[in-house]
């Protein structure tokens, strides 16, 4: 049997006394493509940044091809990171260098490669998200589509096993967001790269996912093919897809304690 | 663990290489392909048959090396080129761009070398 990629054991994390993770269990297998879907603040970009290792988790384990990440201190994980790539959700270019320094940069921090070679895999990055020809522009100089290529552009240059994409469509219109799907799609096809989306557009789980977690409160609620959540009678799952508002119910003595500082 | 062996013939030099072709691997087979490209052969013939992974730094370690072959008129063969490192090479569009043949005998011809 297929061991998972990723495994996330009973993740817990509290930012102060407010629990964020609530015992997140997920397995991820080799060249799948899950989404994590969840309303604002349900936790979903939190599980990303503890995957990749930039938030370390309250209790819990993380295994990334077998290797518990939130045991290893930097050096011991480096290896294991750089083989994930990462597109946030800013896209995160440095404005002070070039497209092709951007793209650039994981190849020059972290492999001896000479620069002729790195110059020309950048180029060849730039190549496949559309960007050819773009490497001396600077990021201001693109549109918030170019700028997603660009920094998927970057995502890929160490050629990931895996690639976490935290809302690549947040902030594109639905014409340029489906582009930037398709193209995710296609680099999973040719790099057969297991693929992790944080999203909560919907019509991105049609396009993109082979299963989808579906979070709430800090806990996974639901996992299964977007097929299985279309035809769930489950009321969150149903109310989320469905695109239904949650109903307006307020207690009195709860919101007037909120507006004058008495909450708990 | 990378295993890089050359051999000559008629000023052609085959490259065998026996391992993964990756970001630690790479810069080893560019030290060996930029050492017979400044001896000015002929060209260079490299044989991918004991290569089952190539990543993007071998791709462009590979397209480094056309290019300086180019300057002079010398040629790059690729043969074996199977399986991923295919899907690597269409992928990349570079299928197009290098001379790929199935053998070295194939590439030998391509090169007009005759062998005895």
């Amino acid at each position: 049997m297929t061991q998972p990629i990723i495994e996330i054991i009973n993740l817990v994390t509290y930012y102060d006394s407010r629990k964020i993770l609530d015992g997140i269990n997920l397995q991820i297998y080799p060249g799948e493509t899950v989404t994590i879907l969840g309303r604002s603040g349900c936790g979903k970009s939190t599980l990303l940044r503890h995957i990749v290792g930039l938030s370390h988790p309250t209790d819990g384990q993380i295994l990334i091809k077998g290797s518990d990440i939130t045991r290893l201190n930097e050096e011991q994980r480096l290896p294991t990171l750089k083989k994930i790539g990462m597109l946030f959700q800013s896209s995160a270019l440095f404005n002070s260098m070039t497209v092709g320094d951007n793209v650039a940069l994981p190849l020059r921090e972290h492999t001896h490669l000479e620069e002729p070679t790195i110059q020309i895999m950048t180029r060849m990055k730039l190549d496949q998200v559309g960007l050819s020809g773009f490497e001396d522009f600077m990021p201001a100089q693109l549109s918030g589509g170019m700028k997603k290529r660009a920094a998927l552009a970057r995502a890929i240059a160490m050629d990931p096993d895996i690639l976490f994409c935290d809302e690549p469509s947040a902030g594109l219109d639905p014409i340029v967001a489906v582009g930037i799907d398709q193209l995710i799609m296609k680099l999973k096809k040719a790099f057969k790269m297991t693929i992790v989306v944080v999203t909560h557009e919907l019509a991105s789980v049609f396009q993109i996912a082979d299963r989808v977690a579906l979070m709430d409160k800090g806990k996974i609620i639901a996992i299964g093919t977007p097929d299985d959540f279309k035809n769930s009678d489950n009321e969150t799952i149903s109310q989320f897809f469905n695109r239904i508002p949650d109903p307006e119910n307020i207690d009195k003595q709860e919101y007037l304690n909120s507006l004058i500082g008495n909450s708990k | 663990m990378i295993k890089i062996e050359t051999r000559e013939i008629n000023r052609y030099i085959i490259v065998d290489i026996k391992g993964d072709v990756d970001l630690y691997s790479s810069p080893q087979i560019r030290k060996v392909l930029l050492e017979n490209i400044a001896k000015k052969v002929s060209g260079l013939i490299i044989n991918l048959k004991s290569v089952s992974y190539m990543d993007s730094s071998g791709i462009a370690t590979l397209v480094e090396s056309l290019q300086r072959l180019n300057e002079y008129r010398g040629k790059l063969v690729i043969t074996h080129v199977q399986g991923a490192v295919k899907d690597v090479f269409e992928l990349s569009r570079l299928d197009k761009v290098f001379t790929i043949v199935d053998n070295e005998s194939d590439a030998l011809k391509v090169c007009n070398v005759e062998v005895n």
